[in-house]
Parts: structure tokens; C-alpha cells; sequence
């Protein structure tokens, strides 16, 4: 009997605790019931250690997460939390039907294309003086495209009934929302369902509050 | 496949209250399809693949999925939202030298991750989303006089994938609505 060891290793997750493309990552393992090791990447000691010559082997975007798993190196969250969908066994983090798994990949990537990207530590340092009108601005734009979207998809949670990538997505972003003072009461479904989210377990268990590497004023 | 085009003029087209309920982003492209309208190109790639029988666009193999997606994402999210033109306009008077580092910065992470990945397309031996996606990003690498002497894999990829019909036929140079000085 063929015994591949490489598929019985933990995933390892390279990320930082308030990233949210590495929370997301976090939520798809937790939802899944995936058991990984983290390797924290501190954005911003050491200069940032995401742009050590090391790191770069793993993401040469030089951003986290990266995720080495099944014998690969993974980075884009996206392409992580698919593989994982479509690999492990356990809840759909995409829905079956075909137009609500595009409705999914829209809402997720009106997010992780739209509005994070503009918001990402690297491009706010580049922006400087004016960081958090702009960072601001972006996820306000994205907010202001993404509260009729959901009106239209929302069930339960974003897209019909079941959990998925774009809550997945959603639940970082509001949490960068409130971070850059954005008003959410113009927002009344992504709040709604941001609240309903963050008393989900895999939710809570990935919340930046409580990480290995959350520093201890932030904590919990 | 056959599908039907509207233009919407960059500027004042996408910022209609009437082109604003089939994208609320603003934004091209939007489809209409199958009776829904979809925005967000990768979501629409994914749904053509996902509902129409011909050659996959996505590997059947997960690993090979997920490194089309990866290459697909660095671009999609990681390269073209950072030189678009409405942050572009946002940034100014600087918006070459940022449009162009943003670019630099992009490829000098996407051509190791190629040198890995290819084969004769981006990743393995068939054509999948990652070249759909590096093609127009190479076009646009060039608008902002990028030196794709740095990316030798990008640029041989580019090479090989603009002589197939597919890309041909869907170069901006004969669009319905290409202006006349920039037609082939």
C-alpha cells in the first residue's frame, strides 16, 4: 500500500494576523475542519519580513498568504480556498449550481480585485499623506457597488442560503471597512450579513483577535 | 461561440445610471447571459467554462487548477486593478511611472512563478485562463513602455498566444468599436 506522506502533512499557512487575504484563508481551513500550522509573516518588523529573499521563494508577490500544501506552494487566497474547496471533503465553499458559483467568484472578486488592492499595505505606504482618504475611498466605491449585488444574491448569507467564498470574502473587508472609519449604516445588507457571519465558529476561531501571532494588546 | 458586443466608451458611458444597473462597480465588462448579468471577468470565464462544452479553460487536474487561478489572480488582482483607468486618473500627474511600477512589480513575481508553471502555455501544454489573462496585461505592459526584456518567459508566452485565432480575432486593433487610427 502507497503511502504519499506529503499528503498527510499538515498545510502550512504563511500569513499575518490582520491580513485579510490570509483571514480568509484561515475561515476556508476552519470551515473546512482542516487541521494547518502557521508561520506568522510580520508585515511590517524587520522592514516587513514578506520581502526577505526567503519568503520571496514562496510568493515572489512578496505578499501573504502562501499556503504549502499537497506537496505545492500556493499564493492568491482564492486560488488556495478553490483548491481546498475542490480537495478536501466537508461543506461546499462553492455553491453547486452554476450561476450562483458565478454570483460567488463576482462577489468575491469585487472584493479581492475591486476593493482590497487598493487598500493593501504596500499601495496605502506608496500613497502616504493621504492613506486613509484613499484606502477610504476605494472601499467605499466597492461598498457602494457591492450593497446592490448582495440585495440581489443575499439569502441567508451572501449568495442564497449557504456559507461561501463570498462570505469568505466579506467578513476582512468589513473589518478594513471599520478600520479606515468607513460608515457602514450605508450599507445595510453587508452589515446584516457581516453581523450574522461573525457569530459563525470558523468565523470567530480566524478573527485576527486571536491568532498566534495577534500581539497582546490586540488580543481577545 | 456567438455573442453580440456593445461598446460602452470609456469615460462618460460607464458612469450612466443606465450602465450602472447592469455593473454597479462601473466598470467593464458586464455579460449578460443565460439570463443573468455577470460582472467580473474571471467569474465570467469560469461560467463559460463551467456551462459550455469545448476546450477546458481551466486544467482538469486541482494542482494545475489552482496555478491557473494563482497566475490568473496575480494579474487579475495583484497587477491591472492598480493601473485601470479610473486609479490612474485618481493618481494624476504621476500616473505612467505608477502604472508602470505597478506593472514591473507584477511581472517580476509572475515570471519566476511562469518559469515554473509553463510549458508551451502558461501552465503545462494547454491553453487555460492564466493565458487569457496574461495576454491584454502584456499589452498593457507595453502601453506603459514596460521592458519586457526583463520577462523572457512572459514574452515568449506572448509571442506563441498572439498567433492563435482566438486571441486574433479578439485584439483590441478590429473591435466594432476600435477608432479608425487604431485599426489593423
Amino acid at each position: 500500500m502507497h503511502l504519499s506522506l506529503v499528503c498527510l502533512a499538515k498545510p502550512i499557512l504563511h500569513g499575518y494576523f490582520r491580513s485579510s487575504c490570509s483571514w480568509r484563508v484561515r475561515i476556508a481551513f476552519a470551515l473546512k475542519g482542516i487541521e494547518y500550522d502557521q508561520v506568522p509573516v510580520h508585515l511590517i518588523k524587520d522592514g516587513g519580513q514578506q520581502l526577505t529573499e526567503q519568503y520571496k521563494t514562496l510568493n515572489p508577490m512578496q505578499q501573504v498568504p502562501a499556503v504549502e500544501i499537497d506537496g505545492i506552494t500556493l499564493s492568491q487566497s482564492l486560488a488556495v480556498i478553490q483548491y481546498i474547496d475542490e480537495t478536501r471533503p466537508g461543506p461546499r465553499l462553492l455553491p453547486e449550481d452554476p450561476k450562483k458559483r458565478a454570483q460567488v467568484r463576482m462577489i468575491s472578486d469585487v472584493i479581492a480585485s475591486g476593493i482590497q488592492p487598493l487598500q493593501n499595505l504596500y499601495v496605502i505606504q506608496k500613497i502616504g499623506a493621504e492613506k486613509v482618504q484613499w484606502a477610504h475611498h476605494f472601499i467605499d466605491r466597492g461598498f457602494q457597488a457591492l450593497e446592490p449585488i448582495l440585495k440581489q444574491t443575499a439569502g441567508k448569507y451572501c449568495v442564497g442560503d449557504e456559507i461561501s467564498m463570498a462570505d469568505i470574502c466579506l467578513v476582512p473587508q468589513v473589518y478594513n471597512a471599520e478600520r479606515f472609519k468607513v460608515d457602514l449604516g450605508q450599507y445595510p445588507t453587508i452589515k446584516r450579513l457581516n453581523q450574522v457571519l461573525l457569530q459563525i465558529e470558523a468565523f470567530k476561531v480566524s478573527d485576527p483577535s486571536c491568532q498566534p501571532d495577534t500581539p497582546a494588546d490586540l488580543r481577545a
